[in-house]
C-alpha cells in the first residue's frame, strides 16, 4: 500500500476530507495552524467549504451550524482555543449534533507555551464544557493512528450524534512520519430526520438545547446518559505493551506513551519486568484494565505525563483502586520527557525496595 | 358576516388595535380571555371599513379581516 | 366575504409567549408574511438568539436552529455555506448582536455572506428583567445604570446601522420602527428588499427595527409606543442606511 510521508496536522486534515468532512472553520494558533492552512487549499477541492473564523467562538459556532444541516463539520485549535470554543461544544452536544474538535496541545495554562505538552487532559474528559455532557477522546500516538481515528472519529459522531475529539499534542502535529492514507468516504451528508434542509412537504423541525422547564431537561441528560454509559463496553480502546510479566507498570497516552515504550525496551534489556498501559480513549478511560491487572506481580504504577501536575493519574488512581503504589512522573510547559529519563526512575523505583514482603 | 374578527382567545388586551382604528369600531371589553386578558371587542361593526390597520399593529396575529 | 388578512403561514396557529404588547410580534408577523409572499417557508431555516427572540421557538412555522448568545450570524455562516440554495435569517436582540454578538456580526458583514439579519432593537435586555443593553439610552433608567446611562462610564447608545453600513461587503441596511401601522408598513417593505437580495445572491442585508419592552421600561403598551416616538426614535434615525443595486 502507497505510504505518504506527512506531517501530524496535516495528516489529520487529509484523513478528515476522506472521511467526508465538508466544513472546516478554525482560527490560528500554534501548534495546530496547518491544519486549517491545509483545510484552506483542500476542502475547496473537494468541493467543501473552508471559512477561517474570526475566532475561535465563532468557528465552532459555525461547526454547529454546518452540523445542523447534516454536513461532516470539524474544527481544530489548541487549549486556550478550546477553552473559547467551551461553550460552543457544550451546544453542539446539547443539541445533539456530530461534530469533530481536533485538540492539538500545548503548554498551559493561559496563554502557556506554544510547544507540546499534555496540559490539557482534564479539560479534554472532563471539563471541555458546562453542563455535564460527555464526548468520546481519542489519543493517538503516532500519526497512522492520527489518521486512522481521525478518520473513524466522524463515523462515531454521526452514530451517537454527539462531539468527538482527536486529542493530540505539539509534537505530533508537527513531527513527519509515513502513513497509509484511508479510502475516500463521499455523500456523507445525512438526510435524517433532525437535519434542518427547509420544512418542504413535513412539519417544521427544531435543533436545539433549552429546556423552559426542568422535566425535560432531566429527560435528555437521562437518555444522554444511556448513551455515553454505552461506550465503556464496546468503545474501549487501549493498548498493552510488554504487559504480560510486568511488576512495574507504565501508564502514558499519545507521545509520553511512545517515548515510555522506548524506555522500557531499554529496561527490558536490563531484565527489569516493566510494561505499559495505553489507553487511546481516554473517553471512555479503560478503567477495567487496571482493576483488573494482577497485584499480586504488579507492585508499582508510575504514571508517565507531559503535564505537571498530573492529570491521568486520577483516573489511573479509580482503576487501581490502591491496590499498588502509584507515582507519577513527568515534564511539561513544553518540555518533552526524556527516554532516560524514564529508564531512570524506573530503576530508582525497581531498586527503592518495591518488592519488599 | 362582520369584516373584523378578534380571535380572543389570542388576544392579550394591549389595545393597540383600539387606538389605530380609525373608526373605533373596536373596544377592550369586559370578559378575560382563558389567559386572564381582557379581550378586544368589535363593539361597532358595521364602521369598519375593512382598512386592516388593526390587524398590520397587531402583535398577536389575532385579527382577521374580511371583505 | 373572503378573509383579507390573517395569520401568516410562517407562523404558528397559536398564541405566542411574549408579554402583552411587545412588538416582537409584530417582527414576527411581518418577517413570516414576508417569508409567505416569497414562497420561502419551505426552504428557510431560522437561527434564533438569546433572549426574547428565543421564545420564537414556539411560534415561528419554520425550520429553526437556537444559537448560543451572540453566535447566530456564525451559525448561520455554517448553514448557508453549507446550503446556499436555503434561505437562511438571523433573529436577534440588542444584546445578542450588539453586546456579546458584536464581533460575529461585524464579520459576517464583513465577509458580505449571503444571509439576512433581523435586529430587534429595544434598548433593554427584556429576558433577564432590564439591564443595560448597548442600546440603552443616554439617562435612561435600567436595573444595571439605576441612576440612568451615564457616558461617561457606560459609553453612548450603540447604533448598529451606522457601524455596518460603513463596511464595504453588506448591501442593503436599514431601520425601521414598529410604533404604528404606517411604519410597520415599510419596515415590512424593508424586510422583503432584503429577502429579495439573499434569493438574488447578491449579498448581507441587515434591517435593524425599532421596538418596545412594556415590562422593563415599566410602563403599558400604549404608553411604551409613545415612550418610542419621544425617546427612542429621537436617537435612532429611522431609513436606508446602505442600498447598493
Amino acid at each position: 500500500m502507497k505510504k505518504h510521508f506527512m506531517k501530524g496536522c496535516e495528516a489529520i486534515a487529509e484523513a478528515a476530507l476522506r472521511a467526508g468532512c465538508t466544513f472546516f472553520a478554525g482560527y490560528p494558533i500554534t501548534p495546530q495552524n496547518e491544519i486549517p492552512e491545509y483545510m484552506s487549499k483542500e476542502l475547496p477541492r473537494y468541493g467543501g467549504v473552508f471559512v477561517q473564523g474570526e475566532s475561535e467562538v465563532a468557528s465552532v459556532n459555525m461547526v454547529l451550524g454546518a452540523a445542523a444541516t447534516g454536513a461532516r463539520a470539524m474544527t481544530s485549535s489548541s487549549g486556550p482555543g478550546i477553552s473559547l470554543k467551551s461553550e460552543g461544544i457544550s451546544y453542539i452536544a446539547g443539541s445533539r449534533l456530530p461534530a469533530v474538535i481536533v485538540s492539538v496541545m500545548r503548554g498551559g495554562p493561559g496563554l502557556g507555551s506554544i510547544m507540546p505538552a499534555q496540559q490539557d487532559y482534564l479539560q479534554a474528559t472532563k471539563a471541555s464544557g458546562h453542563g455535564g455532557f460527555r464526548m468520546m477522546v481519542f489519543a493517538p500516538s503516532t500519526i497512522q493512528e492520527a489518521v486512522d481515528y481521525t478518520h473513524k472519529a466522524f463515523d462515531y459522531a454521526d452514530r451517537d450524534r454527539n462531539p468527538v475529539m482527536i486529542l493530540v499534542d505539539g509534537c505530533l502535529g508537527a513531527m513527519m512520519e509515513p502513513v497509509i492514507l484511508p479510502e475516500y468516504h463521499d455523500n456523507c451528508n445525512k438526510q435524517e430526520d433532525w437535519v434542518l434542509d427547509g420544512c418542504r412537504q413535513r412539519e417544521p423541525r427544531t435543533v436545539l438545547s433549552v429546556s423552559l422547564t426542568g422535566e425535560p431537561q432531566e429527560q435528555f441528560n437521562i437518555e444522554m446518559a444511556k448513551l455515553y454509559e454505552s461506550w465503556a463496553g464496546k468503545d474501549t480502546e487501549v493498548e498493552l505493551y510488554e504487559m504480560d510479566d510486568a511488576e512495574i507498570v507504565l501508564a502514558a497516552y499519545g507521545t509520553s506513551a511512545r517515548i515510555a515504550k522506548t524506555a522500557i525496551d531499554t529496561l527490558r534489556d536490563e531484565g527489569v519486568k516493566v510494561g505499559l498501559v495505553r489507553p487511546i480513549t481516554l473517553y471512555p478511560f479503560p478503567y477495567e484494565v487496571f482493576e483488573n491487572l494482577d497485584y499480586k506481580r504488579v507492585k508499582h504504577v508510575l504514571d508517565v505525563e507531559m503535564s505537571i501536575p498530573a492529570q491521568m493519574v486520577d483516573d489511573v488512581r479509580l482503576g487501581v483502586l490502591r491496590r499498588a503504589e502509584i507515582s507519577t512522573f513527568g515534564r511539561s510547559g513544553g518540555v518533552i520527557i526524556g527516554v532516560d529519563e524514564i529508564v531512570c526512575e524506573v530503576r530508582r523505583i525497581a531498586e527503592g525496595g518495591a518488592f519488599n514482603g | 358576516m362582520d369584516s373584523v374578527k378578534i380571535i380572543s382567545g389570542n388576544c392579550k388586551g394591549c389595545g393597540y388595535c383600539v387606538v389605530v382604528c380609525p373608526k373605533k369600531v373596536l373596544e377592550i371589553g369586559e370578559s378575560s380571555n382563558k389567559m386572564g386578558y381582557r379581550y378586544a371587542t368589535v363593539a361597532r361593526p358595521d364602521d369598519c371599513i375593512a382598512c386592516k390597520l388593526c390587524a398590520v399593529m397587531c402583535p398577536d396575529s389575532a385579527i382577521e379581516i374580511f371583505e | 366575504m373572503d378573509k383579507i388578512y390573517g395569520r401568516p403561514e410562517s407562523i404558528k396557529n397559536r398564541v405566542s409567549t411574549y408579554c402583552p404588547g411587545c412588538l416582537h410580534g409584530v417582527a414576527n408577523k411581518i418577517v413570516a408574511e414576508v417569508l409567505d409572499e416569497l414562497e420561502l417557508r419551505e426552504k428557510t431555516i431560522c437561527v434564533l438568539p438569546v433572549g426574547c427572540g428565543t421564545l420564537g421557538l414556539f411560534y415561528w412555522n419554520v425550520d429553526m436552529i437556537s444559537s448560543a448568545h451572540g453566535r447566530a450570524p456564525a451559525v448561520a455562516t455554517g448553514i448557508k455555506r453549507c446550503t446556499p440554495d436555503k434561505f437562511v435569517f438571523c433573529y436577534q436582540g440588542d444584546g445578542d448582536l450588539a453586546a456579546i454578538g458584536l464581533s460575529e456580526i461585524m464579520h459576517a458583514a464583513n465577509r458580505g455572506e449571503n444571509i439576512s439579519i433581523i435586529f430587534v432593537n429595544n434598548s433593554i435586555y427584556g429576558m433577564t428583567g432590564g439591564q443595560m443593553a448597548p442600546t440603552t439610552l443616554e439617562d435612561q433608567y435600567s436595573t444595571t445604570t439605576q441612576k440612568g446611562r451615564n457616558p461617561i462610564t457606560e459609553g453612548y447608545p450603540m447604533k448598529m446601522c451606522e457601524i455596518i453600513s460603513g463596511l464595504e461587503a453588506p448591501k442593503y441596511v436599514a431601520r425601521f420602527s414598529m410604533d404604528c401601522p404606517k411604519n410597520i408598513i415599510k419596515a415590512k417593505a424593508g424586510i422583503k428588499k432584503a429577502f429579495e437580495l439573499q434569493i438574488e445572491k447578491k449579498g448581507f442585508s441587515f434591517v435593524e427595527l425599532m421596538s418596545n419592552c412594556p415590562t422593563n421600561w415599566g410602563v403599558t403598551p400604549l404608553e411604551s409606543l409613545e415612550w418610542m416616538r419621544q425617546n427612542t426614535l429621537k436617537v435612532f434615525p429611522l431609513g436606508v442606511y446602505k442600498e447598493v443595486e
